[in-house]
């Protein structure tokens, strides 16, 4: 047992007032009916697998989505989390699913980690699925105890590279995005670290706070109020560009860093062989939910933004897993880290 | 008077209409999903937040909440009335809470519990307001060595106090630490016992075992013959705790309370100390040991009030320093960047009408909280007439239903059964299941706390005696330690965790 509470899903109740909401917020709802299996597509319920815990940022995104897209499809769409094992568990579960577009999986940056992590995985990520789309790309933040002495990212990398036995780096688990930013921090840099592994962001962030440990490598939604509340020293922010919610911070690439590169992508998947016209509806269901305003303005404030429209579809979705394998087939495989 | 400005402004916040009655939603779901064994309140919160959506950011807030402190209040009903407790709290509820039903007090056992919970509720939401900033700060002084030293002490003083079957109960403790150990290490990812399953990587769920060892094992137990049946009472003596009763409880609802408030505050697992250690401490002082485990009442009310308090005042690491203490708090923390807050320690200064119309709200609902049970206790006692054979299979029922929920696995139904079957055989052995469940949820934190202490302190072993809170920690262990081993004492023989022999 890890926490008393960690997997704590769906009630009776709560499932009630979900599809409370479902009835409420499609007033245009009630399946399509008749016709042959890809123009009837949906005329029952359509289930969104998150991989990972309710209330996590995955789970989040999800359910911000799963509204506009189901009113745009004209049906329901319920969310389930069926966690486990970095999300192999859920993912597993979607592709030996039946392949009829009624489940679907939301997996992020782990789709393309776990076949490099675990040995014994029972599944292909090119192979076993049809990629409908990408969804959004959340930027991570190095972050430091307030006291840490260096002041920039420049100062960060010489002291590191000088205090190599000292310092340590925290993270929120194996394979975690802390974790795999950590990991190319480390190779970036070309020193070794001390790892200290936390169960989630939230222990995590807290012992960083407290000044427990040296520094970390996390989202944006979990650092910004942190970092304007000046509880951490902030370095840089891992993506191309600044992000909005920080303007000063500046990215790795202008702290001369370029090769440190990385942001928590998510994208939508149907197990292989679900038929073509389907993916294509839910493809442009997902689109049309990524240019909704709500969406636009919540995303924001998780300091994400939904992907470009040429993003959001099998075609890119498959370019981006197939780049982020290989990428990270070598740097895990180099870390030397397995997690079984 | 600053201090009533802020109360002023907090709950001229949480007396709007739409705040009482959002409170009011808040508390019912939460109790509704307290009381169905295994259904929990994290979910019922992520599944409402989209909803809150329109909310002003407080009523969505106050409501959130109110789920949270409900789900407390909630869970020590079916852990009094059929021994299925459904969080690691009211596990030590069911210990005397359950006893009291089966010799006809559910009504005082229930009345206690939801006494007890608004007192404390009462006191930690005046923690809240006049402590929380300076809580918080001592909070973060808890390290990985602080909590592995505050786990360590935790697990002595039950230890120390099992003394009747002291070999037993520590049989008890290793088993369960063993359970616990099931999963994948988080510190080099190893799995641990997993037989290759993966469903079984993220660990055993506590829920499964709970209701396995307490509930299911009970049921199989008052299977054996009619004579020995308990679970159904046909004669309900009072509804309300006697005069006696009302003055055994004062004290315990008092010192649950302080402990709880105390260990709340702490984000590393402080919480789920709380009720085990007012069990221990109520047991400890009181002098009618031999009652504890066979229908003591102050079994019931100190670690009801321990729990209530700690679930009120771990909101202060949330609310001063934007930082979880648990998956609910997480989700809440997703609640505020929803609604363009950005949780951290600005909270305070940049929406005060936000965080002291929270604080009010809390004592809002806790009053709305007893409205709503005291009626209840009645409808509840007259459950235990329904025939057994109406019952069990509805309990069973239940249990799978929610336990299969929390994760949709299959996984977790097969462990009730698998923890049903060993409850029984232990019982049988005149093992006794709540050490299992305390070294199952402390364990973990045990080794989690040790190990990742070592690997910051570079393997230096001194670093639990160097850091002052730390040290003070492990003497009063030590001190616990010697005076159970002191045999003076030791000719009281006592047991922590003692039920009836089966």
């Amino acid at each position: 047992m890890r926490t008393t509470s960690r997997r704590r899903a769906a009630t009776l109740a709560a499932i009630g007032v979900l599809s409370l909401i479902a009835a409420c917020s499609d007033g245009g709802g009630g399946g399509a009916s008749g016709g042959d299996a890809g123009s009837a597509y949906p005329d029952q319920n359509i289930t969104f697998i998150v991989p990972f815990s309710a209330g996590g940022p995955t789970d989040t995104v999800t359910r911000m989505l799963a509204d506009p897209m189901a009113k745009q499809l004209k049906g329901k769409i319920v969310v389930q989390n069926v966690e486990g094992a970095g999300g192999t568990v859920g993912a597993g579960e979607v592709a030996r699913a039946e392949p009829d577009g009624y489940t679907v999986l939301m997996h992020h940056i782990g789709m393309s980690t776990a076949p490099a992590l675990y040995a014994d995985l029972g599944y292909k990520p090119l192979e076993d699925f049809e990629m409908v789309g990408l969804v959004t790309e959340v930027p991570m933040t190095i972050v430091a105890r307030k006291d840490f002495p260096p002041a920039t990212m420049q100062e960060l990398v010489s002291y590191v590279k000088d205090n190599a036995g000292k310092v340590t780096l925290a993270n929120a688990g194996i394979g975690a995005a802390s974790h795999l930013c950590g990991l190319l921090f480390q190779n970036a840099v070309g020193v070794k670290l001390q790892e200290v592994p936390y169960e989630g962001t939230g222990p995590a962030l807290t012992d960083l706070v407290g000044g427990q440990v040296d520094f970390m490598c996390d989202q944006t939604t979990n650092t910004s109020g942190q970092i304007t509340a000046g509880k951490v020293k902030a370095y840089a922010v891992t993506t191309p560009e600044r992000v909005k919610s920080l303007p000063d911070l500046p990215t790795t690439a202008e702290s001369g860093l370029s090769n440190l590169q990385v942001g928590v992508w998510h994208g939508l998947y149907v197990p292989k062989g679900t038929p073509p016209e389907v993916v294509q509806k839910l493809t442009e269901a997902l689109k049309v939910a990524l240019a909704d305003q709500a969406v636009i303005d919540q995303m924001a404030k998780l300091g994400a933004a939904p992907v470009a429209a040429d993003q959001a579809t099998p075609e890119a979705h498959r370019a981006k897993l197939e780049e982020q394998l290989a990428t990270w087939a070598k740097v895990i495989a180099d870390a030397g880290v397995k997690a079984g | 008077m600053e201090l009533l400005d802020n109360l002023a402004l907090g709950f001229s916040t949480a007396f709007l209409v739409q705040n009482v009655l959002y409170c009011f939603v808040g508390v019912l779901l939460g109790t509704a999903v307290g009381v169905l064994p295994g259904i929990g309140p994290t979910a019922t919160v992520a599944m409402l937040l989209p909803i809150t959506f329109s909310f002003e950011p407080v009523t969505a807030l106050i409501m959130l909440a109110g789920i949270y402190y409900g789900a407390q209040y909630g869970g020590s009903t079916t852990a009094i009335l059929i021994n299925l407790p459904g969080e690691s709290s009211a596990a030590v509820t069911a210990l005397d809470g359950h006893a009291m039903a089966r010799q006809g007090r559910a009504g005082p056992a229930l009345a206690a519990a939801a006494i007890g919970s608004f007192i404390a509720g009462t006191v930690a939401t005046v923690v809240l307001a006049v402590a929380a900033p300076p809580l918080a700060d001592i909070a973060l002084k808890f390290g990985p060595a602080e909590y592995f030293s505050l786990v360590l002490l935790g697990l002595i003083v039950s230890i120390a106090l099992a003394r009747g079957s002291a070999l037993k109960a520590l049989a008890m403790i290793a088993l369960g630490i063993m359970f616990g150990t099931v999963g994948q290490d988080i510190y080099t990812g190893t799995p641990r016992f997993v037989f290759d399953q993966r469903e079984l990587y993220g660990g055993i769920d506590f829920v499964s075992v709970a209701v396995g060892m307490f509930g299911v094992a009970e049921i199989l137990r008052n299977l054996e013959n009619e004579h020995t049946r308990t679970a159904t009472v046909g004669k309900v003596k009072n509804l309300w705790p006697t005069a006696e009763d009302r003055r055994r409880i004062v004290g315990p609802i008092l010192r649950g309370t302080g402990l709880g408030a105390a260990l709340g505050v702490l984000p590393g697992g402080g919480h789920v100390l709380a009720s085990f250690t007012s069990y221990a401490v109520e047991k400890r002082i009181s002098k009618r040991k031999q009652e504890f485990g066979r229908g003591a009442i102050e079994g019931v009310a100190g670690p009801e009030s321990a729990n209530n308090a700690a679930a009120q005042t771990s909101f202060i690491p949330l609310l001063t320093l934007g930082l979880p203490a648990h998956p609910v708090m997480a989700l809440m923390i997703g609640a505020f960047i929803v609604h363009g807050i950005t949780p951290g320690p600005n909270v305070i200064t940049d929406e005060p009408a936000l965080f002291w119309g929270l604080i009010a709200s809390m004592w809002i609902g806790n009053v709305l909280l007893v409205l709503l049970n005291l009626p209840l206790i009645g409808m509840w006692v007259r459950m235990l007439r329904i025939p057994y054979a109406v019952l069990f299979p509805m309990i069973i029922l239940f249990a799978a239903i929610g336990t299969y929920s929390l994760s949709f696995n299959a996984f977790d139904v097969y462990a009730i059964a698998f923890f049903g079957l060993l409850g029984y055989i232990l019982i049988k052995c005149g093992c006794e299941p709540a050490p299992l469940l305390l070294g199952f949820v402390l364990g973990p934190l045990l080794e989690e706390n040790l190990r990742r202490a070592l690997i910051i302190s570079r393997g230096d072993a001194t670093v639990f005696l160097t850091r002052p809170i730390s040290a003070s920690l492990l003497v009063v262990a030590v001190v616990a330690l010697v005076i159970a081993v002191l045999p003076a004492i030791s000719k009281r023989r006592e047991e922590v965790f003692t039920e009836d022999d089966a």
